[in-house]
């Protein structure tokens, strides 16, 4: 793997964070292909085989949808987040997609000021690039902390 | 210190808000209630396939493993080493000959009787238990095991009423018509809520918050304050049986003009996510049953699963969610089912504003330390049944029958 390729998804990985961290949610989608996948799979499910996405998204479509909803439909805590994202690995190719790995932490700072851990775990991601730029044709969040505190509402 | 408890009126219609706060309360419901006359739900037959499986959960506040013997039987017993307190079983689920605690290698069989005792005789002649030693008297406590339709529940009480009874005509009914054929847990999801059990039991009940907190509902439509509804309440109002009815083209904007939450003009890119097929010949579009004291099941549109509260302290619950689908499905079932997987659990469409409720509430009801009474009074006062929506009756019935079970009286104060 060439530096240059992990450096690109190193820096793929932060404007991810970046965007959400910055509130600016809308722009969240564009961060995929048309037809990617992007899905939320708790730890102790995946190692059991079972399902239990927290969410399961198939194309952008439905990663827009989640955007629009959230802005202007459902209801959730009010807070600040910030996403620690480390140890980026690039790990293969398999068919037009880079196979990369990287953790997360996810903080919550709610409206009195304080912080807490929201999420620690994984993104699983296949990243391909098009136009000259990096995309992800699927996002799989796999949180160690297989209890939410409380409720999910923005994307991890 | 909270406040005195004090059920003013005969129907219910004020709550004192020191039910969710009261750390003595949450003791005494640990013993009337968890360790007392109920059925609590423990896991699926599905879950336990072989002799020796087992899964750990809790009743209440207590661990408790259910585990499936040689003898095909299903057992459950308290996951707390008769010797010196650990706990025997640390896995979350598994299959196991026998369970050894890891701290002195005490062994129990599925039944949990002791059947293994290092140095019983001593090492050479020196320690060993007495003469009288008899591992019969050091068995792990255990629960009584019923099932109804492959869902295992487990009583403390020996002299319980049989699960079938226990559970009434309406709560059978909804279990015989999704839970009578062979099915398959597709996952689970946990979410830790920041508020009392109890806050969660009254929401199951709450007909018509639906269509207001939620606003994502009131736009698709699947539990509508307004369709033709039904609610049953069994076993003395404690479990509850809410139902909708209806017809997918049904139109839905009229019954939400004036809900400050409803959006006419939001529409999905990708409708698939409520997009559902009729499943029941009676036109039931969504169920939720809440079996007291902890157990859920629910269809909404084709979305299936139960879902267990476990107390964790008086001031914190975890909610597991169990979603299921039929084993004969076929893919464009399985693909609708896992695409409504959208709208519940811990961040779903249709669900996630309920824990911001809750602990709103219950942070608030804290802060002034239990103080007051809430306002039960939709649909009227009284605890008969209606049949619509628009209504406190089930949170009412639910109060009374909770009071009955706890030996606390109308009018009387209770100090805590």
């Amino acid at each position: 793997m060439s530096a240059e390729l992990e450096r690109r998804v190193v820096e793929l990985n932060y404007r991810y964070a970046a965007c959400l961290d910055g509130n600016r949610l809308k722009d969240w989608p564009d961060f995929f292909t048309e037809d990617c996948r992007y899905l939320i799979q708790p730890r102790d499910n995946l190692e059991q085989g079972l399902e239990g996405y927290w969410l399961y998204f198939e194309g952008k479509r439905m990663l827009r949808d989640r955007v629009v909803s959230l802005l202007e439909v459902n209801i959730y805590h009010i807070h600040y987040e910030r996403r620690l994202v480390s140890n980026v690995l690039v790990a293969g190719r398999e068919g037009d997609a880079w196979l990369a790995r990287a953790n997360y932490m996810m903080l919550h700072t709610d409206n009195e000021g304080r912080s807490r851990i929201f999420s620690v775990g994984e993104y699983r991601d296949r990243i391909v690039e098009a136009g000259g730029e990096l995309r992800f044709s699927e996002r799989h969040v796999v949180p160690d902390t297989f209890t939410v505190q409380s409720h999910i509402s923005m994307p991890i | 210190m909270v406040s005195t408890l004090h059920w003013p009126s005969e129907d219910f219609t004020q709550v004192p808000f020191a039910v969710h706060v009261d750390p003595e309360l949450f003791e005494l419901e640990q013993a009337r209630i968890f360790r007392g006359h109920t059925w609590n739900f423990l896991g699926l037959e599905a879950e336990l396939p072989k002799p020796g499986d087992f899964v750990s959960t809790y009743v209440g506040i207590t661990p408790v493993v259910l585990n499936r013997g040689k003898d095909g039987a299903l057992h459950a017993f308290v996951n707390r080493c008769a010797h010196r307190g650990a706990a025997v079983v640390r896995a979350k689920r598994g299959n196991a000959a026998n369970h050894t605690c890891i701290y002195h290698q005490w062994t129990y069989d599925h039944h949990g009787n002791l059947v293994g005792v290092p140095y019983r005789r001593g090492i050479n002649g020196n320690g060993g238990y007495p003469q009288d030693f008899d591992p019969c008297q050091h068995s792990l406590e255990t629960l009584r095991v019923e099932s109804y339709q492959g869902v295992v529940f487990g009583t403390f009480a020996r002299d319980m009423a049989p699960l079938a009874e226990y559970m009434g005509e309406p709560v059978r009914k909804r279990f015989d018509a999704l839970c009578g054929r062979p099915l398959r847990v597709v996952g689970t999801q946990r979410q830790l809520i920041r508020g009392n059990w109890k806050l969660y039991v009254e929401n199951l009940k709450d007909c018509y918050h639906g269509a207001l907190l939620h606003a994502f509902n009131s736009k698709f439509g699947m539990f509508r304050t307004s369709q033709r509804g039904s609610t049953a309440m069994a076993q003395n109002g404690l479990h509850c049986v809410l139902t909708t009815f209806g017809k997918k083209d049904e139109k839905i904007g009229s019954t939400y003009a004036a809900v400050g939450t409803y959006k006419p003009k939001f529409q999905l890119e990708a409708p698939e996510v409520v997009e559902y097929f009729e499943e029941h010949a009676d036109g039931m579009v969504s169920t939720v049953l809440s079996m007291f004291p902890t157990f859920v099941l629910a269809q909404i549109a084709n979305h299936l699963g139960f879902r267990h509260i476990i107390p964790k302290s008086v001031h914190e619950f975890e909610l597991v969610w169990i979603n299921f689908v039929y084993a004969d499905d076929p893919p464009e079932r399985l693909h609708a089912r896992r695409m409504q997987g959208n709208l519940l659990g811990p961040g779903g469409y249709l669900s996630m504003e309920d824990a911001e409720a809750l602990e709103l509430a219950h942070a608030t009801i804290l802060s002034q330390s239990g103080r007051g009474h809430a306002f039960v009074q939709m649909g009227g006062r009284g605890l008969a049944d209606q049949d619509h929506l628009v209504t406190e009756v089930p949170i009412r019935t639910f109060w009374k029958g909770y009071c009955d079970l706890l030996g606390m009286k109308v009018g009387e104060m209770r100090a805590s």
